[in-house]
């Protein structure tokens, strides 16, 4: 794993929304690094920071968000320092993006077909007719069911399983290095949702692709992913491949949540719960923002904010009681 | 074995889809449900977005009216109420809806929203609802400093909370939960579902729980119907559901749902459903769902199959149940 490439190094990524409420801290020092190949969860509940976390290494943090300090390195490269028009060239050629709803992320005007071409002919500079005709393969390999009439349909006249195919298939058009996915398949049924989990993870051994997946659904992480970050009210708090994050978790905010999901043998039993609810980003806790709901915490949780400590190889835990 | 608190029986509800005056078409939302609910026990619906699931609790609650077949509550026809008895009714049964933010109104006082069913069954009024409601809330976990807030002013998990408590009011023994849980995070979710085992037993209730989550269904649920286009397919206790699941959709429902445990990738990976679920307007002849079936055979698109009893009240809707 050490000699592994590194594709995307996430450094102390630091981003903040100044509200007239106040100073959000959305994201405090979030450092991960995407193998290339690899599929890397980013799993949380909701307000944690997973999708600001993709918004800033895309350069997409809008107005009153910043990101504040950090590093996002493709191949070594610092995104953050990058101009609007260079990002323009790598946002959907290395580096593009799917998010949670195709019916409002696909532009209501134009037909399927165009959308898919129309990064052939930004990025690449195709000749519209070949573009046309090369979109029509890639929607043919996302399976989506006769794609010639298809790319002719209209966004409205298609289901949110055929959407999320037209839009995967737009992201991978470029072949980029890497694909965020933003809960890609969290409005989806579950049977349409296995569809869309197995075409990811086949394009994604097709093409090489490294994938950063980020979802709230524990279960669609174990089915896909080969590493995981659990996020919790802005910092990671573990880190490590899947099989040891759902075997052997050690931060206790991991611990709980994964004991909070009803399971096989839960019934009529009651659930873990996790005293509290997720703080505010205005002013969150001091030291580790876990600790006013940790049933381990003590006098130092509050005062000190816990380092990433690497536990066994490749599995990093922020926490004191390491 | 109890009795049945609510007994629906070959339940249809078509909605007539109109142009210009004219019928042009419907969509069979529910065909030919029949559906027993328990006293003190919890029947869980499950199947995915426009499977009928809403419109068949919403039919049996006489919140729209069936196109055919009866619903009996405590043994009688609920289409023969008279005005007194709905409104008796409508103090036995409450519900609960998925989205918390647009179920309770915005402008009115906590006090209000969960008080308002006590007011409109006569219950009580004035200080004395204030009390009541304070017990509410104190029942749902929630404090008397909430008593005089707005809706905007609580989280997702607590306006949950809020929507219960406002279910409860009138002292129901029914209570329909829509996915009820289903816009909420896990550790939010984990809360809500202990406090409804809880108050189940506390109070004594019978709950019909809808969710497209299975987990959660089988969590909750002593007694499971899984619907596909307007049909109840399989119908049995968690047990004989989960553990033996004898429909082609039930399977492939089961094992398309993502499982926590990253080893049993492989094996998910070879039963998918292909395709979609058909249109509820043109639903296909026969099994409604031999177009996506894995093992069909030539019958299935020809002759509709009935809910069969397999075994000790296990009911499965399928020509091939225990051959496939």
């Amino acid at each position: 794993m050490e000699t592994a490439n590194v594709l995307l190094a996430v450094e102390n990524l630091k981003t903040q929304f100044f509200t007239y409420g106040g100073v959000v801290e959305a994201l405090d020092e979030v450092s991960f690094g995407i193998i290339e190949g690899e599929v890397f969860g980013l799993v949380g509940e909701s307000g944690c920071g997973k999708s600001v976390t993709a918004s800033s290494i895309l350069g997409l943090v809008q107005k009153p968000g910043k990101v504040i300090s950090g590093r996002v390195l493709l191949d070594g490269d610092d995104l953050l320092q990058k101009t609007e028009k260079e990002m323009n060239a790598i946002r959907g050629s290395r580096i593009s993006i799917i998010f949670q709803d195709p019916t409002s992320s696909l532009n209501p005007l134009f037909k399927i077909g165009y959308q898919v071409a129309e990064p052939y002919i930004y990025h690449q500079g195709k000749a519209k007719k070949a573009a046309s005709n090369e979109a029509v393969s890639i929607l043919k390999q996302t399976g989506l069911p006769d794609p010639r009439d298809k790319a002719k349909n209209y966004p409205h006249e298609l289901s949110g399983g055929m959407r999320q195919r037209a839009m995967i298939a737009m992201a991978l058009t470029c072949e980029p290095d890497l694909l965020i996915a933003d809960e890609p398949t969290t409005n989806l049924d579950v049977t349409i949702e296995r569809q869309i989990l197995n075409l990811v993870k086949d394009l994604q051994e097709e093409f090489g692709t490294s994938v950063l997946w980020i979802t709230h659904d524990l279960g669609v992480i174990a089915q896909i992913c080969d590493r995981v970050a659990v996020m919790y009210a802005g910092s990671i708090v573990e880190q490590a491949d899947v099989r040891t994050v759902f075997r052997s978790p050690k931060h206790p905010y991991t611990q709980k949540l994964l004991r909070a999901i009803p399971a096989a043998d839960s019934a009529g039993e009651n659930l873990e719960e996790i005293p509290g609810s997720v703080p505010r980003l205005i002013n969150p806790p001091s030291g580790c923002r876990f600790h006013p709901r940790c049933d381990h915490a003590t006098s130092v949780c509050s005062e000190k904010k816990p380092i990433e400590l690497e536990v066994s190889p490749g599995h990093t835990v922020a926490c004191h009681l390491f | 074995m109890s009795t049945n608190l609510i007994e629906c029986k070959a339940l249809t509800k078509h909605f007539l889809i109109k142009s210009f005056f004219r019928e042009i078409g419907k969509v069979h939302a529910v065909e030919q449900v029949d559906l027993a609910i328990p006293e003190g026990q919890t029947v869980g619906l499950v199947g995915e977005s426009g499977c009928g699931k809403t419109t068949l609790a919403r039919t049996i609650l006489a919140l729209i009216s069936p196109t055919s077949g009866e619903i009996y509550f405590n043994g009688k026809d609920i289409s023969k109420f008279s005005k007194k008895e709905l409104k008796a009714f409508r103090k036995d049964t409450a519900i609960v809806f998925q989205d918390p933010y647009s179920s309770l109104d915005p402008r009115m006082l906590i006090a209000d929203v969960v008080g308002e069913p006590l007011s409109i069954h006569g219950i009580a009024h004035g200080e004395d609802r204030d009390d009541l409601v304070l017990n509410l809330l104190e029942k749902v976990g929630l404090k008397v400093e909430h008593l005089y807030r707005y809706p905007h002013e609580f989280s997702g998990g607590q306006r949950q909370r809020l929507a219960i408590a406002r279910a409860l009011a009138a002292d129901p023994v029914f209570i329909l939960l829509d996915e009820a849980t289903s816009a909420l995070d896990v550790s939010v979710q984990a809360k809500i579902l202990n406090m409804l085992n809880r108050l189940k037993k506390e109070l004594n209730l019978t709950y019909l729980f809808i969710s497209h989550n299975l987990d959660v269904i089988r969590h909750l649920s002593d007694i499971i119907g899984v619907m596909y286009l307007g049909k109840i397919v399989e119908q049995g206790s968690r047990e004989q559901v989960f553990d033996a699941p004898l429909h082609p959709y039930t399977q492939g429902l089961l094992s398309a749902s993502p499982s926590l445990d990253p080893d049993a990738r492989s094996r998910t990976r070879d039963v998918v459903l292909k395709g979609e679920v058909p249109s509820a307007i043109n639903p296909p002849p026969g099994c409604r769902f031999h177009t996506r079936c894995p093992s069909m055979r030539p019958i299935c698109a020809k002759k509709p199959p009935k809910l069969k009893d397999i075994e000790g009240g296990h009911l499965v809707s399928c020509h091939f149940a225990g051959c496939v």
